[in-house]
């Protein structure tokens, strides 16, 4: 893609680390900045899931009482999806890595990114405090009239911190949206993007018109809560139907949201280590699009118990079920983009590998709910904690892990440690399928979810899934020792580890602070592995790493 | 023959002076434009949402508005609405006469006569509150009419703080050009928005 840029590699500026706690504009410090935080809050999260899992290893309440259950619930839900997964995948991996595979020197708007990251950390706080009088407890999916009778003032807590995310969202996906068709090289069309670029895209529209609708009924919300109005409250003629709609209007898509950028890391990352050109790269780049787009019409999928009409829900269940095909295009794109291959099974591999199984998995039980008299059976039961978890860890969880791996030497410039990385890789598939395939059996079984005690038959699986979330909770130990030893210490990286064809392979880990010197001109596109040209690109780009004058912690 | 030579030099180097200027501006030229009307769209689907909501609140609701609550009045919202929309147009005037001839000063007269005719706006909104026979927890109906017109007139608020900067930011000469007036015209684009969004809400609320 671009000419050789070994000449300048010498002395590269290296961003200072001051700058990492800093109102920087540069989007690669605000990339980082985003995925540091919300790996501290995904380590909260799950400290919240190991006190919800240990209540839950014996039948009776006995750990804690059930009013705090429900709040640990609340919160666990609360922060890893909106604190967790998405500022990780569009804020953290969106900023760090578009910019550079389109080869702007930066996001559109530089300030509106940096707003939008520095929303977070004070509103984060802000729901954390909640603990100090009694948190959200209804869910997080927060449904009047319940959530209009627990914990008022955390609850007023979480809907004001819920609408401050969704702003800074609504101002990612803005910049998101505008960087990718704006700011691309002359010479990249929208056929020459990188994957992740197109997920980007369809995530970022969704940001953009689901989210509104979130805030609009979080105000009403607060309004019932705070000010006594009746929007939702059944008491005063309210209607909280209303509610369910508008917030399933947002969550839905949202789901989409923690999966597609997901499914864009995935597609760069097969492709590199199986050294073969990505199969059916437009299948993949318009099925995210048709899949935003179907994602915004199927919400009261959700609500198939909630009094829906018979006509309605068979709309939305046959409306849900073609999500199916253009996921399916994906998954089957993968597998062909993996077959053959000759695979380098490093860590981002395997975590990349077993993602497409893992959501295979999450995507069928998906399927299964979607038929409305299956999800009669299943509604509120494990089955759907069981779905939800492999699609949300499964998929989204492993996709960002396998991009840790794989852009970690491009973030720091260091590489990780293979071994650990294969025993934290190997502690996490096992922990999360002992922890959570047991829960399919416990929903069709009839265990409700959201409950602290529960029928002593189900006690069994229930220990069985206890002991696989302490192994995962432990696998976090490993990569987190990795991490930070490998970017205080490990081994340099040169400017491209796993010889990558797009364009942030080109520049110098860490990337300059101007990214690139002059805008690359593209010589070859992002997945031509196995072509002469090939060769010639990755030997252009492959500059030995930088001298330690650069060291960013000197 | 000599005057005319002087006067080529003197258009070259106006030519290449604009062509300077083109080139420094236009490093992304309609990308903040375009960035703030992606922004309008994420703010139709609010009102969207909200619109929708009002709707299915009205169908759930047996009678609409509720018996006992006291009519609207269409004397002071219709006059309101006539100074709306007219403003709407006066606005238009200050980003034609910026973009067409770079007058500043007509500009400026334009955009102060737009706020005088937002902030009675938003006075006879006001007085309307202070005289309407139902409160914000009266009923559903009056919960979605203040929540509604509520969200709007916050809308036509920031409007006008817009138009201010714009005012202020005007006094420095050259601040606004022919060329460079991404405020005035975003300002106008706002506006416009915020007038669509009154004449819906006019109809569903006070019409339908
Ligand atoms: C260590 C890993 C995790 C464990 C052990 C765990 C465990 C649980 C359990 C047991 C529940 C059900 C609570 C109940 O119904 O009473 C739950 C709910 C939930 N979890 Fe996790 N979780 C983990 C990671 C995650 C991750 C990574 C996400 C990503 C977004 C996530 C999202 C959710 C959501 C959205 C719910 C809400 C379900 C509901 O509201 O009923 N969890 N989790
Ligand atoms: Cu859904």
């Amino acid at each position: 893609m671009t000419e050789a840029q070994a000449p300048h590699l010498e002395e590269v500026e290296v961003t200072p680390w001051r700058e990492y706690f800093s109102f920087s504009t540069d989007h690669k410090v605000i990339g980082i900045q985003y995925l540091v935080t919300s790996f501290v809050f995904y380590l909260i999260g799950g400290l919240l899931a190991e006190l919800v899992r240990t209540e839950l290893a014996t039948p009776a309440s006995d750990f804690v009482q059930r009013e705090t259950y429900n709040e640990l619930f609340t919160m666990h839900a609360t922060i890893m999806i909106f604190l967790w997964i998405i500022p990780t995948l569009t804020g953290g991996f969106g900023n760090f890595l578009v910019p550079l595979m389109i080869g702007a020197r930066d996001m559109a708007f530089p300030k509106l990114n940096a707003i939008a990251f520095w929303i977070i950390p004070p509103t984060s706080i802000l729901l954390l405090c909640s603990f100090f009088v009694g948190p959200a407890a209804a869910g997080w999916t927060s449904y009047p009239p319940l959530s209009l009778m627990t914990n008022k003032a955390g609850e007023a807590i979480w809907i004001l911190g819920v609408i401050l995310l969704g702003t800074s969202s609504i101002m990612a996906g803005l910049n998101f949206l505008v960087t990718i068709l704006k700011m691309r090289i002359p010479s990249m069309t929208l056929n020459d993007m990188p994957l992740f670029c197109w997920a980007m895209l369809a995530t970022s529209a969704l940001q953009l018109v689901a989210t509104p609708v979130l805030s609009g009924a979080m105000v009403l919300l607060g309004f019932d809560l705070l000010v006594g109005t009746n929007f939702f409250n059944p008491a005063g003629g309210g209607d909280p139907i209303v509610y369910q709609h508008m917030f399933w209007f947002y969550s839905h898509p949202a789901v989409y949201i923690m999966i597609l950028p997901a499914f864009g890391l995935i597609s760069e990352i097969l492709p590199v280590h199986a050294r073969k050109p990505i199969f059916g790269y437009q299948a993949i780049a318009y099925s995210s699009i048709a899949i935003s787009f179907l994602g915004l019409i199927v919400w009261a999928h959700h609500m198939f118990t909630s009094g829906t009409p018979d006509w309605l829900r068979m709309f939305f269940m046959i409306a849900t079920m073609v999500i199916a095909v253009p996921t399916g295009i994906k998954v089957f794109s993968w597998v062909a983009t993996v077959w053959g291959g000759k695979l380098n099974l490093c860590s981002a591999m395997l975590f990349g590998m077993a993602f497409v199984s893992m959501f295979v998995v999450g995507g069928l039980s998906g399927v299964m709910v979607a038929s409305v008299p299956f999800d009669i059976h299943v509604h509120d039961t494990y089955f759907v904690v069981a779905h939800l978890h492999y699609v949300l860890f499964g998929g989204s969880v492993f996709g960002i892990y396998a991009g840790l791996y794989h852009w970690f030497p491009k973030m720091t410039g260091r590489m990780l440690n293979e071994f650990w990385g294969k025993v934290h890789f190997a502690m996490t598939f096992v922990g999360f399928n002992i922890c959570f395939l047991p829960m399919h059996v416990l929903g069709l079984q009839g265990m409700n979810r959201r409950i602290a005690e529960y029928d002593p038959k189900f006690a069994a699986l229930n220990v069985v899934c206890t002991i696989g979330s302490y192994i995962l909770a432990t696998s976090t130990i490993p990569f987190v020792v990795n991490a930070v030893w490998s970017w205080l210490a490990g081994p340099r990286a040169n400017s491209n580890p796993w010889k990558g064809l797009t364009l942030e392979w080109t520049v110098p880990s860490p990337p300059p602070v101007e990214n690139f010197e002059e805008d690359p001109v593209l010589a070859i596109g992002p997945y031509d592995y196995g072509t002469p040209k090939a060769l010639d690109f990755v030997a252009a780009t492959l500059a030995p790493a930088p001298a330690l004058a650069a060291d960013s912690l000197e | 023959m000599q005057g005319s030579t002087a006067d080529q030099n003197q258009a070259d180097i106006a030519y290449a002076a604009t062509v300077e200027t083109a080139e420094h501006h236009s490093e992304h030229p309609d990308l903040r434009l375009f960035g703030f009307i992606v922004f309008l769209v994420s703010e139709s689907m609010l009102f969207l949402g909200l619109f929708v909501a009002y709707f299915a609140f009205r169908v759930v609701t047996p009678e609409w508005p509720p018996e006992g609550t006291e009519e609207l009045e269409l004397m002071l919202p219709g006059i309101n609405t006539i100074i709306l929309i007219s403003s709407s147009f006066v606005i238009h005037k200050a980003d034609t006469a910026i973009k067409q001839s770079g007058d500043v000063k007509a500009a400026r007269l334009w955009f102060a006569i737009t706020i005088a005719m937002g902030a009675t706006f938003l006075a006879g909104q006001v007085y309307e509150y202070n005289h309407l026979g139902f409160g914000l927890t009266t009923n559903l109906f009056a919960s979605t009419f203040y929540l509604l017109t509520g969200f709007h007139g916050l809308h036509v608020f920031v409007g006008l703080l817009l138009m201010s900067t714009v005012l202020w930011r005007s006094r420095v000469p050259g601040h606004y050009s022919e060329t460079s007036h991404f405020g005035i015209e975003a300002t106008e684009v706002y506006w416009h928005f915020v007038d669509v969004i009154w004449i819906v809400l006019f109809l569903i609320l006070y019409l339908l």
